[in-house]
């Protein structure tokens, strides 16, 4: 929400922190910022029937950095007092031991952020917990009521209300209020010794009310329940190289962890990456281009600036195929000489600034998603996904499909056991031959993590055909 | 916002105060019973890159979590924020909050005689304070060691020395406090080695943690160890799709015995959602099979004098030549089972306990490493893994791999872009040999291990 904060809502002055800013002025530090959070995480869970759990937990601090060439001095402090500010800037300029500059710092001032993604009453971030609770019981009556065999239903409802305010050493202050929610519902199905698990979820930067609408917590939980009770029937998934067919949606967590991160700017500044210098060549065919978009409402990946200040933006990563460039934090593009993408980001107060990804999809292509299963004598359609990895620098990337189906003679057959997808990020895009005209957004539920710090991603997909790709099956 | 009233020095040096106001404040709002945790810390971390500083990060921090119980009712919460006014808001808030849950009959401190009486000194703390200097320097020699090591090392992902200090207060509402202090000192390198012919890079990581500072081993071993493991991927290739003996390096096998440790606690069992339900008793791996968790190793990495409520931890048998001997369990989960606590509650302020592992080891065979891979004709040696191909409810198991192919005993290439599947219950069964190669390098550890046949998927 973009109203203006005031910085004493975190308990400091403009003055204290112009002086902290001025503490970081020393002639080698770039750049210095000051990141005050305060930040409210709710949650409610239910098992075996009832609503058992809630919690809650508020932090508040600030992170206070100072760059220096390729160096970063950060400190970070619970304590907001003049003297908690001066110790953390005194600590952030360490790498840059040199005399004072020659000018003071600017007082920061005060700008509007350029757009408003989530607008949003807080009364409507803060709904009664009881309110919450029903929509909980709600989720476990819909589940038992799908299919007897659904033996457990577990749901939790988790809401972060995040108050962010960046004074930067360029004079900036900006200020941002984040909210954050999201649905997870994981049933267990059992039928004699054989039990299975499916899970859905979904969420946003968006309104208690956003749950209800048209039933949408009812949708979860049939989903949920629907997966768990597919997976009774589900036999041994095939092993070896194969064509996959992704449906849309959530399997853009192919596009995150096969390209994605290999695209975030440090990597490529410290030349670590699998895609470094390939800006300007192939690295997937001519029916593939992939965005980074921060700027989508609601969207769980979205914000309306980074944790730098800067507004989001959307940054073409593969335009038709051919590389065109890196999303970008401020210390990055400095050194790079590249364009500012609105990518710094940081889980908290206590986290340093690193590129990081927001919405990451694919553009919709032009096949029928019919055509495109039709077109495969023998493989695997892949519909739901769990968590993937990848190792950077040699581009090898993973993820685990958690629904997915057998292709037999250009039909959908037999639904088979989850099973790991491994690829190698600056190649697998080249096999994509088809993409379909379905492009879907994930429903919001990624979280990505990168140097022990989480946030909060999207990923996006069309129906695509991957014409070989090593399935993790047991099944020769 | 009002003004902050910082905690006094003399407070700030025992929580216990604290604690114990804050829980009379709860009894005042309606609590019958109620647990607090109070942890603070301060860590310096640096990070060098290629010779310079990379990265430098100071910090102190603190935080108390609440958890009350009205009646049956529960509710917890969390706060950095430890001035009068946040404290009792917190509290109110708690309340309120464990009066909108439902009531969950088996909920509840422990018994009051239950806990623990004694607190023995598990020798975690060490009160050495390493200066930025010398943390800069430690990094600087570990990367520097890298390079020296092999030319083919042209570039890094760091290095990284970390030195942190904490102490934990957890006080309840029978009169319970307890309180330790535990410190760790870590380095860690991740060189990044290129093939000079196809200009192909793979990097590889070393890394040790410490209690003690004095106990580890030299910042240049840790390089060259690093350095080796990134050099040896170079040129890695993939393998065809087949059935094939798989040996597991300390690392991985540790992962895999991660996996067990996840299928035999409280929560997964009592929710239906682990592979290992209704196994207790039985045989669930290979007779070579003996599992600990060991609370009170002496200066061990997950070793605590009590655990998250306040319990005295143990050594607990979990399998002993193949039969699941124990779950581990907290209160909670363990009252859903209709079994006592084994001293396993894990506790991270602001959350209800949960189970965890302490120090989590598999015992040592006779055969070392090279012997067990000397034992395979055609076979792989697995050195890394990646993903999250596992569930937990069916035991299925399928992820990424990298390692080395192993031809008549020798290791011949290495392997990379595979994976390696199964199911958890027919691997803990087939693990043929139990390496003598333990070290304690983490909470859960294993010597290595081989399974004497796996499906691995490739061309």
């Amino acid at each position: 929400m973009s109203d203006l904060i005031q910085l004493s809502k975190f308990g400091v002055t403009e003055f204290e922190a112009q002086h902290a800013l001025d503490r970081l002025n020393v002639r080698d530090v770039d750049y210095a910022d000051l990141y005050f959070e305060s930040r409210t995480s709710e949650s409610v869970s239910m098992e075996e029937g009832i609503v058992k759990r809630a919690a809650k937990s508020i932090s508040q601090g600030v992170g206070v950095r100072a760059t220096a060439g390729e160096k970063t001095g950060f400190a970070y402090s619970d304590e907001l007092t003049k003297k908690d500010l001066e110790i953390a800037a005194d600590t952030a300029r360490y790498i840059a031991n040199s005399p004072k500059g020659d000018s003071p710092a600017p007082v920061p001032t005060q700008q509007r952020p350029t757009r408003d993604l989530y607008p949003m009453e807080q009364a409507k971030a803060e709904v009664a917990t009881a309110e919450r609770v029903a929509l909980l019981n709600e989720i476990d009556a819909e589940a038992r009521r799908y299919d007897p065999r659904i033996k457990n239903v577990l749901a939790s409802f988790n809401t972060e209300y995040k108050m962010v305010a960046v004074a930067t050493s360029d004079g900036t202050l900006v200020t941002d209020i984040q909210p954050l929610s999201r649905l997870q519902i994981t049933c267990i199905a059992e039928e004699g010794d054989n039990r299975q698990v499916g899970s859905f979820g979904g969420g946003g930067r968006v309104a208690f009310e956003f749950y209800r609408e048209g039933g949408r917590h009812l949708d979860y939980a049939r989903e949920a329940a629907r997966e768990a009770i597919l997976n009774l029937s589900a036999v041994d998934a095939p092993a070896g190289v194969m064509p996959v067919v992704l449906s849309g949606g959530w399997p853009g967590i192919l596009l995150h962890e096969a390209i994605g991160h290999g695209l975030e700017a440090d990597f490529n500044r410290k030349k670590t990456s699998a895609f470094s210098s390939l800006v300007g060549k192939r690295v997937a065919s001519d029916v593939c281009t992939i965005v980074d978009d921060g700027t989508l409402p609601s969207r769980r990946g979205s914000l309306n600036m980074d944790d730098e200040g800067t507004p989001t933006s959307c940054t073409t990563l593969i335009e038709k195929g051919i590389l065109r460039g890196y999303i970008t934090d401020k210390l990055n593009a400095r050194l790079m000489g590249i364009p500012l993408t609105g990518n710094g980001r940081r889980e908290n107060y206590q986290s340093v600034v690193l590129p990081r990804m927001t919405n990451t999809f694919m553009l919709a292509g032009e096949s029928d998603p019919q055509d495109i299963i039709r077109s495969v004598k023998k493989g695997l359609y892949a519909v739901s996904f769990g968590g993937g990895q990848v190792d950077i620098t040699n581009g090898k990337f993973v993820f685990s499909a958690s629904e997915a189906y057998l292709i037999e003679d250009g039909q959908i057959t037999k639904p088979v056991k989850g099973a790991t997808l491994i690829g190698n990020g600056p190649e697998i895009l080249t096999k994509v031959s088809m993409v379909g005209h379905d492009l879907k957004l994930d429903n919001g539920i990624g979280t990505c993590g990168k140097d022990g710090q989480s946030v909060p991603v999207g990923v996006g997909l069309p129906t695509i055909k991957i014409d070989e790709i090593t399935v993790g099956g047991t099944r020769s | 916002m009002a003004k902050k009233i910082s905690v006094p020095v003399e407070i700030a040096n025992g929580y216990a105060q604290l604690a114990s106001d804050v829980l009379a404040r709860a009894k005042t709002c309606g609590a019958t019973e109620a647990d607090i945790v109070v942890a603070d810390g301060e860590t310096l971390s640096v990070q060098v890159r290629v010779g310079a500083v990379d990265r430098l990060t100071k910090a102190r921090e603190k935080r108390l979590g609440l958890r009350v119980f009205i009646g049956k009712r529960s509710a917890t919460t969390s706060t950095s924020d430890f001035s009068h006014e946040s404290l009792e808001r917190l509290v109110e808030d708690t309340c309120t909050l464990a009066g909108a849950v439902v009531e969950d009959t088996v909920s509840g401190l422990p018994d009051a005689a239950q806990m623990a009486t004694d607190q023995p000194n598990l020798d975690l703390y060490d009160d050495t304070v390493l200066d930025t200097e010398t943390q800069i320097d430690w990094a600087k020699r570990g990367e520097a060691a890298a390079f020296a090591t092999d030319k083919r090392v042209t570039n890094s992902e760091g290095a990284e020395f970390d030195s942190s200090s904490g102490r934990v207060v957890l006080a309840n509402s029978h009169g319970f406090v307890g309180s330790y202090k535990s410190s760790s000192f870590s380095l860690s390198v991740s060189p990044i080695a290129t093939d000079s012919e196809t200009g192909a890079m793979q990097r590889d990581a070393w890394y040790e943690v410490q209690r003690k500072f004095g106990r580890l081993a030299s910042a240049e071993s840790i390089g060259q160890e690093a350095a080796k493991r990134a050099v040896r991927r170079l040129g890695a290739r993939k393998v065809s799709t087949k059935r094939i003996p798989v040996v597991f390096d300390q690392e991985t096998a540790g992962s895999l015995l991660a996996n067990l440790c996840g299928a035999v606690s409280g929560y997964g069992l009592y929710k239906r959602a682990s592979f290992l339900l209704d196994k207790l008793g039985q045989t669930i791996a290979s007779e070579l099979i003996t599992v600990y968790d060991d609370g009170r190793m002496v200066g061990g990495l997950g070793s605590r004098p009590f655990d998250g409520e306040g319990l005295a931890t143990r050594k607990n048998t979990i399998v002993e030549r193949g039969v699941l001997k124990s779950y581990m369990l907290d209160t909670y989960s363990g009252k859903k089972l209709g079994l006592p606590s084994t001293g396993n509650a894990s506790r991270s302020v602001g959350e209800s306990p949960s189970v965890g592992p302490t120090n989590f080891y598999l015992v040592p065979g006779t055969k070392r490493a090279q012997e067990i891979i000397g034992s395979v004709k055609d076979g792989l040696y697995i050195t890394e893994l990646i993903g999250f191909g596992i569930n937990m409810v069916t035991g299925d198991y399928s992820r990424g791999a990298a390692g080395f192919w192993i031809e008549n005993g020798e290791l011949a290439y290495p392997v990379e872009e595979i994976t390696i599947a199964g199911n958890l219950k027919q691997m803990l069964k087939d693990i043929e040999i139990v390496g003598s190669d333990l070290v304690f390098r983490g909470r859960i550890t294993s010597p290595t291990l081989k399974i004497s046949e796996m499906m691995v998927a490739g061309n």
